[in-house]
């Protein structure tokens, strides 16, 4: 069984959480999670409500108002949480969200194009023309079986559930991230939506690039199967296998890794 | 002939007396009796009340006290109209019938007024004064809902736009009334005139603006009368200079089952007061009030809005969303009476405000009276900051703080502008919503 720390150790790792501790309204979250992922690897971070799945993906995304307390996170070398979120994002770091959020009156298709030119920018590259974005756009809509009339219509509203997550990874892959965190991605799908978005990150799976997928159910799994799965439960990465355990855990639950846990704590203090 | 009117202090107004007996005998109809009355009766009406303090209920976080101290100056007769370029007022596409007032007064070289249908008047108030003044006699005595100021407006009123629709008639293009103020201590009181007999429909754009920075009064006044199964759409614009006060009284009078839909934007004007109130004389009346104020500096704006159901199977809905900025202060009254004859009135009324900095400020006070008990009333009222998720889903899609903050306000601002419903009018809001943002260069192609 592959574990964390036999991972491939050519190159520099993507991502390299150490020891993270991450309150959020004075309310310990995070207690000394530990993660490293390299390049080309997904991940599966999975874990009973509550145990901190989320609150993971919105800090290595930068959300403010959780606060680090201790530990450090390196990405491609660099300390990630000395940057704002723009930054990440133009760094590479995308954060697929768990409920991507409505936007009246501001069209979709401008805060694609708004959020391409910044990262275009940023690694000093000409911007994009309104020409040129729709046809990069509408390949990767293909991609997508998403209706162009999204493009249009203001940033979320009214979008369907599974829309919503559609145009989520759209967005990835028309940013290129380097690592992309996808929260809950698989949340409110019915079963076609789920096997189209499943086929756009699939899509978007390469040597280069990591990602990190945060999930309650194994369900995601069957279409994006991970290299790793992490067990999180009370703010720390409790256990860790390959594809086989999100196969485990969906049909014992979460109940027995806790007790193991308990038993395993109760051995290290003898 | 000049006339300074000095506005009064609160506690002798007597200098407005002095001034309307100077220049009552050259208001346009002075010769006419019910209006000399009219005009007689309003002026003491407001030397006995004077202009309102705070410590009057509706005026309690509006101070109009510095209004009362700069001498202002009726607009003249024999002045030569000052040249004006009004291109950058109008909107491109509308092909709406532009009446334009300078200084208070009509412009016919400015207004571009095409064909208008059998059934269709459309002229200036002072031109209606001279040749059949009995046309504006029942819109001129009307006075519920009005507070001190239209009694002022009453007094000194010189002109404005008239606009009759007779039954049946549809008005295919919108009418913008244009009213531009060029000089300073100039005090307008424009008196508009709308009136839908049965089944007419018609929209009208009022528009307020400054041409240059001058320091100026409006005070205007809008009469509607909507007559049964009658439409009125009412947009008024209120982009006065910065320096200039502007009040503004919109009464509506609605027949049976007529409809009035008002959209109230709100940006220019160092201080600015809007009264927005329809009655409900009969029974299955519609009323949508939309409102937008968005200021900054140390502007100040306030809006209150009346609906009266008087009558049963009524229904209203009232949206007033405001962004405030920097130390400017908002304030918002929304007012639904509900009469013990209104069953099965279906009433809504809600303010939502934005405030931007941490020393705007906003008072808001959405009031229900409820006489009837077969009713559906609620109302709301919220004062908040930007979401932060919000904030957060943008700056996670690589755009910078000060253009994701920008994108907010104007999403939570267009709300009310795509309720506006003249695509043209619609595309010029939208554009000068996005210039009044921070990062505008980059928020162009937003929509």
């Amino acid at each position: 069984m592959p574990s964390n720390d036999k991972q491939r150790t050519s190159g520099e790792p993507m991502l390299v959480v150490r020891d993270l501790a991450v309150k959020v309204d004075d309310k310990q979250i995070l207690r000394g999670l530990d993660l490293t992922v390299n390049p080309g690897e997904v991940h599966a971070i999975m874990g009973p409500n509550g145990s901190g799945k989320s609150t993971l993906a919105q800090v290595l995304a930068g959300r403010e108002a959780f606060t680090v307390t201790g530990g450090e996170v390196r990405y491609q070398g660099h300390d990630l949480l000395a940057l704002a979120p723009e930054e990440r994002a133009r760094e590479g770091v995308f954060l697929a969200f768990q409920y991507p959020v409505e936007i009246p009156g501001v069209s979709n298709v401008y805060l694609l194009k708004a959020a391409v030119n910044a990262v275009r920018r940023h690694r000093g590259e000409q911007e994009l023309d309104a020409m040129e974005f729709l046809s990069l756009i509408r390949e990767k809509m293909k991609l997508l079986d998403m209706n162009d009339q999204l493009l249009f219509r203001s940033v979320n509203e009214g979008f369907s559930g599974g829309e919503k997550k559609r145009n989520e990874i759209l967005q990835m892959a028309l940013l290129e991230p380097a690592l992309a965190i996808l929260d809950e991605t698989d949340s409110g799908l019915d079963i076609d939506a789920l096997q189209v978005v499943s086929k756009g990150i699939n899509a978007l799976r390469s040597p280069e690039r990591a990602m990190v997928l945060v999930t309650h159910y194994q369900r995601l799994l069957d279409y994006v199967v991970p290299d790793f799965v992490h067990v999180l439960a009370h703010g720390r990465i409790v256990k860790s296998g390959g594809k086989e355990l999100a196969l485990e855990l969906e049909a014992r639950g979460y109940g027995w890794i806790e007790q193991e846990t308990a038993r395993e704590t109760a051995q290290a203090a003898k | 002939m000049m006339a300074a009117v000095a506005l009064a202090s609160q506690t002798a107004p007597d200098p407005v007396a002095a001034d309307f007996t100077r220049i009552a005998s050259a208001l346009p109809g002075a010769n006419v009796a019910w209006l000399a009355k009219l005009r007689r009766q309003a002026l003491e009406r407001f030397v006995e009340r004077g202009l309102p303090t705070t410590r009057e209920e509706a005026w309690k976080y509006t101070n109009i006290s510095a209004l009362a101290k700069r001498p202002y100056t009726l607009g003249t007769k024999s002045d030569v109209t000052p040249v004006v370029d009004v291109a950058p007022f109008t909107f491109a596409d509308l092909g709406a019938h532009l009446v334009v007032f300078v200084d208070g007064r009509f412009s016919p070289a400015l207004s571009r007024i095409g064909a208008l249908q059998a059934g269709c008047t459309l002229a200036s108030v002072a031109d209606v004064l001279a040749r059949e003044p009995e046309r504006l006699e029942a819109a001129f005595a009307t006075r519920t809902g009005h507070t001190i100021f239209s009694d002022l407006n009453a007094a000194f009123a010189r002109d404005g736009l008239y606009l009759h629709l007779a039954a049946g008639v549809t008005l295919g293009e919108p009418v913008h009334a244009l009213f531009v103020t060029t000089r300073d201590d100039v005090v307008a009181h424009p008196r508009n005139v709308i009136v839908a007999e049965a089944g007419a429909r018609a929209f009208v754009i009022e528009h307020h603006v400054s041409a240059g920075a001058a320091s100026y009064f409006t005070n205007a006044v809008t009469q509607i009368d909507i007559g049964t199964k009658a439409s009125i759409g009412h947009c008024k614009l209120q982009q006065e200079g910065a320096r200039a006060f502007h009040i503004a009284g919109v009464h509506i009078a609605q027949r049976r089952s007529s409809r009035f839909e008002s959209q109230s934007i709100a940006l220019g004007a160092a201080l600015s007061r809007a009264d927005i109130a329809t009655a409900f004389d009969d029974e299955g009346c519609e009323a949508s009030l939309a409102g937008l104020y968005l200021v900054g500096g140390r502007q100040h704006v306030d809006h209150h809005t009346l609906v009266d159901h008087a009558k049963p199977n009524g229904t209203s809905r009232a949206l007033y969303k405001g962004v405030l900025d920097d130390g400017a202060r908002g304030v918002f009254n929304g007012k639904i009476i509900v009469r013990p004859d209104a069953q099965k009135t279906d009433a809504h009324l809600a303010n939502h405000n934005l405030l931007l900095s941490k020393s705007a400020e906003i008072d808001t006070k959405p009031e229900l009276t409820i006489d009837a008990d077969d009713v559906k009333c609620s109302h709301g009222a919220t004062v908040g900051q930007l979401d932060e998720t919000a904030l957060f889903y943008l700056r996670s899609r690589a755009i910078d703080p000060a253009t994701a903050r920008a994108l907010l306000t104007y999403a939570f601002a267009h709300d009310v502008v795509e309720r506006v419903p003249l695509a043209p009018l619609r595309t010029a809001l939208e554009r000068t919503l996005l210039a009044r943002l921070p990062q505008a260069e980059r928020l162009r192609d937003i929509a």
